[in-house]
């Protein structure tokens, strides 16, 4: 569904050359569902912009829906979906009307939009709202507005740029069962950029994280997490068995990334552990049978963040706040 | 070619080669469902040339004195102006509508569609030349009354060439707004100060004829005399070199805005 080669994007600013995208390959197949994962000003929307036809790449090529962007924008225009940062309607427009036109726009007659733009109103609970105009719709109500505005047309490909952001959690949830539903009833292969990491964690099946205009990481979430970051563990245990369990929890950290302190009588180790919710069990066995009972045991699962922090030494949430 | 998925009871017709008449015609479609749901906004445009006509006509007719106008009525010179004048401040304001939209994501998600570049300017170009046909009928009926002698085919020719002129402007216009996206004030700053010299050096308010021999020549220079000067022969019930004249700098208008619309459009996007 899209194939990349090399795709780069450079900007001028203030005479001073910004490479926003670095020459990135991506390849994704239909049906898939696809999260460009980064901070922000990693390139994930650049990457997204170019792929649409908003942006010209300063060089590499791309195929979306069968159609070289830059050989047939408007061809590559009519077979995909786009649902921006902002908001799509036009302020003084009915609700109606929009839908309308956008389903003109891709070449519906006015019969098919209007029974659409009904279908979808009723979906995403705007039946009420289709004679309102968009300045006076709620934020919630203008983001259910743009999910039909780009699902007018039924695109095979659909491309959301930061879907949910600025949304309450109670409208990210229903934005996501419409995308979700439209999925497994149509097939619809989605890409979306996001910096919210339990977003692509738990809605993605594929998670590609960018930075500094990199892909630096492609998989699933869960492979992501196993390969990349694995479990936290932290055991706690009497300051006089301290010695002992260093050793053996020292054996079991691959990499020997193993914090410690010591308050109150007590030692709590700390360590990143792959697997360490199976190997976990044994360990404390283990440490039973050695005359070093565990006082407490955390376990903790990774984050994407984690996996971004392994991958750049930064975290994912510091990135998104600057 | 990807199949698409379709939602039930919806027949998506794929669309040939996409014509731009067509597309123009959903813009300027969009641009006119504005007005018409509220259309007050119309009643206000078509009391103001009045208002002006009214005030103005007379004070001109007896501070400039009637040879100045070629042996016409002060009314039959005067009529011209204002309906140009209409479609001047119509059309360049073309890119103001666009510049809301340009703040919120609705530009960007019509730029999304398959519409093409030039319809987005045509079409929003022509929503502001629209009202002008109106306009400058009623104004003209109004008139008669007053001694102004109407030549409706005349005049209906001098409204199309005025909207061959205005899609050229309203492209100008459309391209300052988005180079001044961001920085809204050059927008406005930039729009006011070339419209009030190309206005007066075009001889709309008052003759030029009357003026200096610089503001003459500079005249020349200024496409928008041969359009006054075509509409001032179109009204007047002739056709005549004036009138192609006029149409010359109407086409030439229209295309020079359109290849400087495009360019804009597409110096970054495809």
């Amino acid at each position: 569904m899209i194939h990349t080669e090399k795709l780069t994007k450079t900007f001028t600013v203030k005479k001073e050359t910004v490479e926003a995208v670095k020459g990135v390959d991506i390849d994704v197949a239909p049906g898939e569902l696809v999260a460009f994962l980064g901070p922000n000003g990693a390139g994930k929307s650049t990457t997204l912009r170019m792929l649409t036809t908003l942006l010209r790449p300063t060089s590499g090529s791309a195929t979306v829906a069968g159609v070289d962007v830059g050989k047939d924008p408007a061809g590559v225009r009519a077979r995909i979906g786009y649902i921006g940062q902002g908001n799509g309607g036009g302020h003084s427009y009915r609700v109606i009307d929009e839908l309308i036109m956008q389903g003109r726009f891709y070449g519906m007659n006015t019969t098919d939009a209007k029974a659409r733009a009904e279908t979808l109103m009723a979906s995403l609970d705007l039946s009420d709202l289709a004679k309102r105009t968009v300045i006076k719709l709620s934020g919630g109500q203008r983001r259910r507005m743009d999910v039909a505005l780009g699902l007018m047309h039924s695109p095979g490909l659909l491309f959301l740029d930061e879907p949910s952001t600025g949304m309450d959690p109670q409208n990210r949830a229903n934005l996501w069962e419409h995308i979700l539903r439209m999925r497994e009833e149509h097939g619809t292969t989605i890409v979306l950029t996001t910096h919210y990491m339990d977003e692509a964690d738990s809605m993605s099946e594929r998670v590609i994280v960018i930075d500094h205009g990199t892909i630096i990481a492609d998989d699933t979430a869960s492979r992501l997490k196993a390969n990349l970051a694995g479990d936290l563990l932290a055991v706690e245990v009497a300051a006089g068995s301290a010695s002992e369990v260093r050793g053996l929890l020292g054996r079991a950290a691959a990499e020997g990334d193993m914090e410690e302190n010591a308050y109150d009588g007590v030692v709590r180790f700390r360590l990143r552990l792959a697997q360490g919710a199976q190997l976990a069990p044994g360990l404390l066995k283990e440490m039973h049978d050695a005359g070093a009972p565990a006082k407490s045991l955390e376990l903790k699962p990774p984050t994407l963040d984690d996996v971004f922090l392994e991958l750049t030494g930064r975290s994912l949430r510091e990135g998104a706040e600057v | 070619m990807i199949e698409q998925a379709v939602a039930p009871g919806v027949s998506l017709q794929r669309r040939g080669p996409r014509s731009i008449l067509t597309d123009t015609w959903f813009v300027f479609w969009r641009e006119m469902l504005l007005p018409l749901r509220d259309p007050f906004s119309l009643i206000f445009s078509l009391i103001q040339p009045l208002v002006f006509l009214g005030l103005f006509g007379p004070l001109l007719g007896s501070a400039v004195g009637a040879p100045a106008f070629g042996g016409q009525s002060t009314l039959q010179w005067f009529l011209p102006g204002v309906v140009v004048m209409i479609a001047l401040f119509g059309t360049s304001m073309t890119g103001s509508n666009l510049q809301y939209e340009l703040m919120t994501g609705s530009y960007e998600r019509i730029l999304a569609t398959p519409l093409s570049r030039s319809s987005l300017m045509i079409g929003r170009a022509l929503k502001e030349w629209a009202p002008l046909v109106v306009q400058g009928l009623l104004i003209a009926v109004v008139c008669i009354p007053f001694g102004f002698v109407f030549h409706p085919l005349h005049v209906l020719l001098g409204l199309v060439i005025l909207g061959i002129f205005g899609i050229g402007l309203g492209a100008l216009s459309y391209a300052l707004a988005l180079v001044s996206q961001n920085k809204e004030w050059i927008f406005w700053g930039v729009q006011q100060t070339l419209l009030f010299p190309l206005m007066i050096l075009s001889g709309i308010m008052l003759p030029i004829e009357a003026g200096p021999g610089w503001m003459k020549v500079a005249s020349l220079f200024n496409p928008l005399t041969y359009l006054v000067n075509a509409e001032r022969e179109l009204f007047s019930g002739q056709i005549g070199m004036d009138t192609m004249w006029g149409l010359v700098a109407a086409v030439v208008t229209a295309a020079v805005g359109l290849v400087v619309g495009i360019r804009t459009i597409s110096r970054n996007t495809n």
